[in-house]
């Protein structure tokens, strides 16, 4: 079944993880649904990508992390947190994309 | 010589808010020092806010704020007789930052009448011994960065380290009942005192790494609210002090992956904690109790290095747009703005970047937004220059601004101004500009390379 990830997901945030880095957590409502999304690897470097409209390459960690029902994804910040150009400086408001994902649950 | 150190059964570590200076309810902390805690350890610091105050030398947390939560926290140390430790003093943990807090400190003790030892240790590292170390092979580029070199360790205001629990652990052990700490991983303040007496040093990393946040990671979450940590022999756990919250096991394995890369390995001074096997148990009283966390000490003992280096100023102009013509065209406005802009610049010898933010379009995501299409009916824009001249800077955001304000776009009749300016004056300093070029290892076996003093109050 193809669910909205609103619907099955209690916090979808982002965060960097240092200067150069963003990390992308989603929690998801039960350990049910959380072992449905890792059995069939529905949150994956090909759908974040492109979800962002950016290479898989640049998605540098995928992570499972089973005590907390959740999924960590980490990518490269286009720019250094705060260096010119920038246009987030704590990288808390690039989760957005996120939000349209469908996945198999 | 063989010290054997008989562990007390338990060790309580009181965390009053998760940086020094967001403030905590009175009533909390009262609470948490009616359990009679051994510890009251707090973090300062972050590097959220960017690179400009770690090379400006400024707190990103206000002084008023700052002295009112120490004030709390010493005054109740003294009461209790029991250490205080502050890391990562001022927010960037450089020694202008933990000279401001230990003026802040001063203060408070001659207000309060209050005396006792206090240790200071800075987390500045020479530039010469990180050269040295350079060029011994020594370091070590984190996320992507260059390995570093000399050129770079020449162009950075300082260089800080992020200490671990030895130098903590040293001032502890000389009888400072206050220890101040330049930069520290964040767990570290809470750990070095217990690790000392002999708790297990897995565990009491692991649970500073929660304490750190304070009560971020209860439900509801609060970075301003106190919490409690009790370490004890194979576990440790969490206590809400304030009834509106609690710790659950989904809220503090949930806190386990916040900011981090990797929520099983979580790398620190010397080594990393490994929480594969780590359980999480609730119990009475909205507490959690966490076993099994693991230290994996490394090969070679690395420290964290943390660099800026100014690359110049800034001057932002900051307006809005109304027009649905113009907002149906901005993109090439844009682009036409800054290539009439950049051609002044250059025919008057004016160096400087630009940059437009355009809110309600890809302000907030930039190049990441995968929304190409505008739908606002209104779009906010900041207008950016950076340059290296403070001069120049305020030049190129001045033409950039007016070259908008009274471009005549393809298709426009709104021909009395295109932009609508909050301010006045409609262009703004922003300061100084840095950028974070050190974020690298450094193998270090050296305790003494953080500088201690001691002083009386």
């Amino acid at each position: 079944m193809i669910r909205k990830i609103t619907e099955i997901a209690r916090v979808v945030r982002s965060k960097n993880c240092s200067p150069f880095e963003l990390t992308l957590d989603m929690i998801f409502q039960d350990k049910a649904i959380y072992e449905t999304v890792k059995r069939h690897n529905a949150v994956n470097a090909a759908n974040i990508a492109a979800a962002y409209g950016i290479p898989a390459s640049r998605i540098s960690g995928i992570v499972y992390f089973d005590p907390a029902n959740a999924v960590k994804v980490v990518m490269a910040r286009p720019v250094a947190s705060g260096a010119p150009g920038d246009t987030d400086v704590y990288g808390a408001q690039q989760h957005a994309p996120l939000l349209g994902l469908k996945l198999e649950v | 010589m063989e010290k054997t150190v008989i562990a007390a059964k338990e060790f309580k570590v009181l965390s009053p808010t998760a940086i020094l200076g967001y403030g905590f309810p009175e009533a909390s902390f009262k609470r948490g020092l009616e359990m009679k805690p051994d510890l009251i350890a707090v973090d300062a610091g972050s590097v959220d806010p960017g690179p400009y105050y770690l090379g400006a030398g400024k707190s990103f947390t206000d002084r008023a704020g700052v002295k009112r939560d120490l004030r709390f926290i010493l005054r109740a140390a003294a009461e209790l007789d029991i250490p205080a430790v502050i890391g990562s003093a001022g927010g960037s943990g450089a020694r202008p930052h933990v000279d401001w807090c230990r003026e802040i400190i001063e203060e408070i003790c001659a207000e309060n009448h209050l005396n006792f030892k206090m240790g200071i240790v800075y987390a500045d590292i020479s530039k010469t011994a990180v050269l040295a170390a350079i060029e011994a092979g020594k370091t070590e580029a984190l996320h992507g960065l260059p390995e570093l070199d000399a050129a770079t360790v020449a162009r950075v205001e300082g260089i800080v380290a992020q200490m671990g629990i030895e130098p903590l652990q040293q001032a502890l052990a000389a009888g400072c009942r206050v220890v101040l700490a330049g930069r520290a991983y964040d767990p570290s303040v809470f750990a070095a005192l217990p690790v000392a007496e002999g708790f297990d040093k897995a565990l009491a990393l692991h649970m500073g790494k929660i304490l750190e946040c304070a009560a971020i990671a209860a439900t509801p979450g609060s970075g301003s609210d106190c919490v409690m940590g009790i370490l004890r022999d194979d576990h440790f756990e969490l206590v809400p002090l304030n009834p509106l919250r609690k710790f659950t096991a989904e809220s503090t394995a949930a806190h386990t992956l916040y900011e981090k890369s990797d929520p099983y390995y979580l790398p620190g001074p010397g080594g990393r904690l490994n929480l594969k096997a780590v359980r999480f148990e609730e119990v009475p009283g909205g507490r959690v109790r966490v076993y099994n966390s693991r230290f994996e000490a490394s090969e070679r003992k690395m420290i964290k290095l943390e660099g800026v280096e100014k690359i110049g100023y800034r001057t932002v102009s900051i307006a809005g747009m109304r027009d649905p013509i113009m907002i149906s065209k901005i993109a090439d406005i844009i682009e036409t703005v800054r290539a009439n802009t950049e051609s002044t610049l250059k025919a008057e010898n004016i160096e400087a970047e630009l940059y437009f933010h355009i809110y309600g379009k890809n302000g907030v995501m930039g190049v990441l937004e995968p929304e190409k299409d505008v739908a606002a009916h209104e779009l906010g824009i900041v207008i950016e220059a950076v340059a290296p001249e403070r001069k120049a800077a305020a030049s190129a955001c001045s033409i950039a601004r007016s070259t908008m304000l009274h471009y005549g776009y393809p298709g426009r009749i709104a021909t009395a101004g295109n932009l609508a300016f909050p301010f006045s004056p409609s262009d703004m300093d922003g300061g100084e500009v840095y950028v974070f070029s050190i974020y690298h290892l450094m193998e270090n076996d050296n305790d003494s390379l953080f500088k201690m003093e001691i002083c009386e109050l």
